[in-house]
């Protein structure tokens, strides 16, 4: 077997006077595709937020490895050039920052971070072309400031539109479905779809099966009060959607008494 | 008799500032009466009256409540009127900022017009462009009919002082119908050559019906020095003409600058004053907008600068007096280190100004935990079919947007660099003229990378702000 692309292991982790993460251990090797489900405030974005190394989340056990390097170690924009790539819940909008400025920033920071000549604005542009249509985005929003003023699926249409052309190793993607018409929630899924490949990775957080009759996961985690509870394919997800999660806290209980 | 009490003294005696450049200008009076038309020394004498009269504000007056103008007790201020004109090579001004605009200039040196320094076009029948030193001679009438016409000098104490010691300045005229193909470019240079100087710029910009220009106030030091530049600019526009004024304050860092722009503008007429400001230990800017005809619309566009223990203070009242007007005002300040941002904004909307469209907001981004804004936009309305908006924030960098950025991949220090040039560019992509927005552009852009580390607050700490709301 190949080195994995994420390895996560018995990690705790919380913000200021409250445990969150309590233990989580999870592989993922290149060519996969995981899900996370659970409840409100089990810890979903708690841990994509840990990955991705925001601000105020303190990690008090457990490791992290990244393409065999200490992810905890690095700094957010070290982790991005690396290859890991957040698509956020809430994409923040920045009045003032051109889209195109700021994207063909990130990819350039990454291309250095490779070895690779930065790229000019024709290239850039000849570049992103493609990958707008993938997305079904208007051009024009290229020319507007990032975010400011999307509707919301254009936010998560414009998350994978950037994850598209930074090409991430893993991409975590928070909840890109949520806000999404059916549609749209098509098109992104294709756009992740096509973006798949046999050395990346992606980890897909979401309330509902019907995002992952379109992203088919090959594993599916349920995550409950900070850990994951249950492990299973994509089956699991369809029984989730039929039976809600209370058996499962149920079966936990259970578990955990005997 | 005696009062049995000690009565509070209604007159107080003048600050000594105040005494100062009232003596300084008082023993000038008589040479002035010797060279000078009657009206101008009159109009000189109404303003030294004024001022003695009110002195310097104090934190007392509500408009000026947090400029504290004590510093300037820490000199004896002498108004450059009568002085002789300094001389300057050419080569002092190698390198200057909006060096290479295209079109006319006009310099003033130490507050006098140098010959040298200028060039003027030749411009069609009717245009002028002319220090009024020179202009006083073939322009006296119009002069003397609209010279401290428009600047009330009962608004600021400085305008009173102004109307007493200005010295030179620009007359500029554009004739009906006609539009300026290149801006002007009005230059103030303070040398530095006389710590204490007091100089008193003075401008008349007229555009009458349908005449268009872009004319830009430029204030400069060459060397660190407490100087006082108290500069005064009276703009009229008329029936559908266009304005665009920029002005530019980059003094040293031991200056105090007062600036007052009063705009008079007929119906339809259309005004975008921009004003920069990075320069000065203190300044207070003033914009005096009157939408006196039905149509005109005026845009107030700042974006201030400061670090250090620099003040930097806008007030402005917009008088809306005719109906379907619609006057914007947006304001930016970036403050790092100790600095102050201090902002007054009224709109006020008197009845028969309906259909007003008026909108202000004033934005400030503290770059450091040390830095301070105070905020008090207001509306006064009394109109009743009128659209207004206004707002005012204080705060420091998102730390969201900054988190955004880096997940990118965008290292944190240039992060935090591009969302202070964005706010900054809220302002500066204003500017219509092409060169000048990016001249301008480039002297923030340098302002910005002087900073040390952008600092942004984080969760032990943030900026004390208030923020007035109306009343
Ligand atoms: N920065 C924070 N400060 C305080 N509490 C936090 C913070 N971040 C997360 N929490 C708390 O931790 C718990 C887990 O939150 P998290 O956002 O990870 O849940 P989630 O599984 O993503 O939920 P949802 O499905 O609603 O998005 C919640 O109770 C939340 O309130
Ligand atoms: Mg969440």
């Amino acid at each position: 077997m190949s080195d994995p692309i994420l390895d996560i292991r018995d990690l705790r982790a919380g913000v200021e006077g409250r445990d969150i993460l309590q233990g989580i251990s999870l592989t993922i090797q290149p060519g996969e595709v995981h899900a996370i489900m659970g409840p409100n405030g089990s810890g979903k974005s708690t841990l994509a937020s840990v990955l991705a190394g925001r601000d105020g989340y303190e990690v008090r056990g457990g490791s992290v490895n990244f393409l065999g390097q200490d992810l905890l170690e690095l700094a957010p924009e070290e982790r991005a050039r690396d290859g890991l790539f957040l698509a956020f819940q809430y994409p923040v909008e920045i009045p003032g920052v051109n889209s195109t400025y700021f994207l063909k920033a990130a990819l350039n920071e990454q291309r250095k971070h490779r070895g690779l000549t930065p790229v000019d604005a024709m290239e850039f542009l000849t570049l992103v072309r493609d990958k707008i249509k993938l997305l079904e985005l208007n051009e024009d929003l290229l020319k507007r400031p990032v975010n400011a003023g999307f509707s919301g699926g254009e936010k998560k249409r414009n998350e994978i539109f950037q994850m598209a052309v930074l090409e991430p190793r893993l991409a975590v993607l928070d909840e890109t479905d949520s806000g999404l018409d059916i549609d749209a929630l098509r098109v992104v899924a294709n756009g992740v779809n096509r973006l798949k490949s046999a050395d990346n990775a992606q980890l897909v957080i979401t309330h509902y099966q019907r995002l992952l009759d379109y992203i088919v996961p090959d594993f599916v985690h349920v995550l409950m009060n900070g850990r994951i509870v249950r492990s299973g394919g994509k089956e699991l997800a369809l029984e989730l959607e039929e039976r809600g999660y209370d058996w499962i806290a149920r079966e936990t209980q259970a578990a955990t008494q005997s | 008799m005696k009062p049995l009490v000690a009565l509070p003294d209604l007159n107080p005696p003048p600050d000594p500032v105040t005494e100062q450049l009232t003596q300084a200008f008082t023993s000038q009076e008589e040479r002035l009466a010797r060279i000078e038309p009657g009206w101008l020394v009159a109009l000189r004498k109404a303003g030294i009256a004024r001022f003695a009269d009110v002195g310097l504000p104090t934190l007392r007056d509500e408009d000026w409540r947090f400029t504290n103008l004590a510093p300037l007790q820490e000199h004896r201020f002498q108004p450059t009127l009568g002085r002789p004109t300094p001389d300057l090579p050419a080569e002092a001004l190698d390198g200057l900022a909006l060096g290479d605009l295209p079109g006319d200039r006009l310099v003033f040196v130490d507050g006098h017009h140098s010959p040298a320094l200028s060039h003027i076009a030749s411009h069609g029948p009717g245009v002028v462009v002319e220090p009024f030193s020179l202009a006083m001679a073939r322009n006296a009438d119009a002069i003397r009919i609209t010279l401290g016409q428009h600047a009330d000098l009962t608004k600021s104490p400085f305008v009173a002082l102004n109307q007493a010691c200005f010295s030179d300045g620009a007359f500029v005229r554009i004739p009906r119908g006609h539009r300026l193909d290149q801006p002007v470019h009005l230059l103030f240079v303070s040398t530095g050559r006389d710590p204490g100087i007091a100089i008193h710029p003075r401008n008349l910009l007229l555009l009458e019906r349908d005449a268009g220009a872009t004319i830009v106030e430029h204030y400069l030091s060459l060397a660190d020095a407490p100087t006082l530049t108290n500069a005064v600019t009276e703009i009229v526009a008329g029936e559908n003409a266009r304005m665009e004024h920029i002005r530019l304050q980059d003094e040293s860092k031991t200056s105090f600058h007062f600036g007052f722009v009063r705009l008079q503008q007929a119906a339809n007429s259309n005004v975008a004053a921009h004003c920069i400001s990075l320069g000065a230990r203190l300044f207070r800017h003033e914009y005096d907008p009157s939408l006196d005809g039905p149509g005109a619309e005026c845009v107030l566009n700042g974006l201030y600068l400061a670090k250090g223990r620099q003040l930097a203070d806008h007030h402005m009242v917009v008088d809306h007096a005719q109906p379907n007007c619609a006057s914007h005002e947006y304001f930016n300040g970036i403050l790092a280190d100790q600095s102050r941002g201090v902002f007054h904004g009224r709109i006020l909307i008197r009845p028969g100004a309906q259909k007003t469209d008026a909108k202000q907001t004033n934005k400030n981004l503290l770059l450091s935990n040390e830095a301070r804004a105070n905020s008090k936009p207001q509306l006064e309305i009394y109109a009743d079919d009128v659209k207004c908006t206004h707002g005012a924030t204080v705060g420091q960098l998102d730390p969201e947007a900054v988190f955004y950025l880096r997940a990118r991949g965008i290292p944190e220090e240039t992060a935090r660099r591009m969302l202070v040039h964005s706010f900054a560019g809220e302002i500066t992509h204003r500017i219509q003229h092409n060169g000048l927005r990016e001249a301008l552009d480039e002297i923030v852009w340098d302002w910005l990378e002087s900073l040390e580390a952008v600092q942004i607050g984080r969760r032990d700490g943030s900026g004390t702000h208030s923020v007035a709301h109306p009343h």
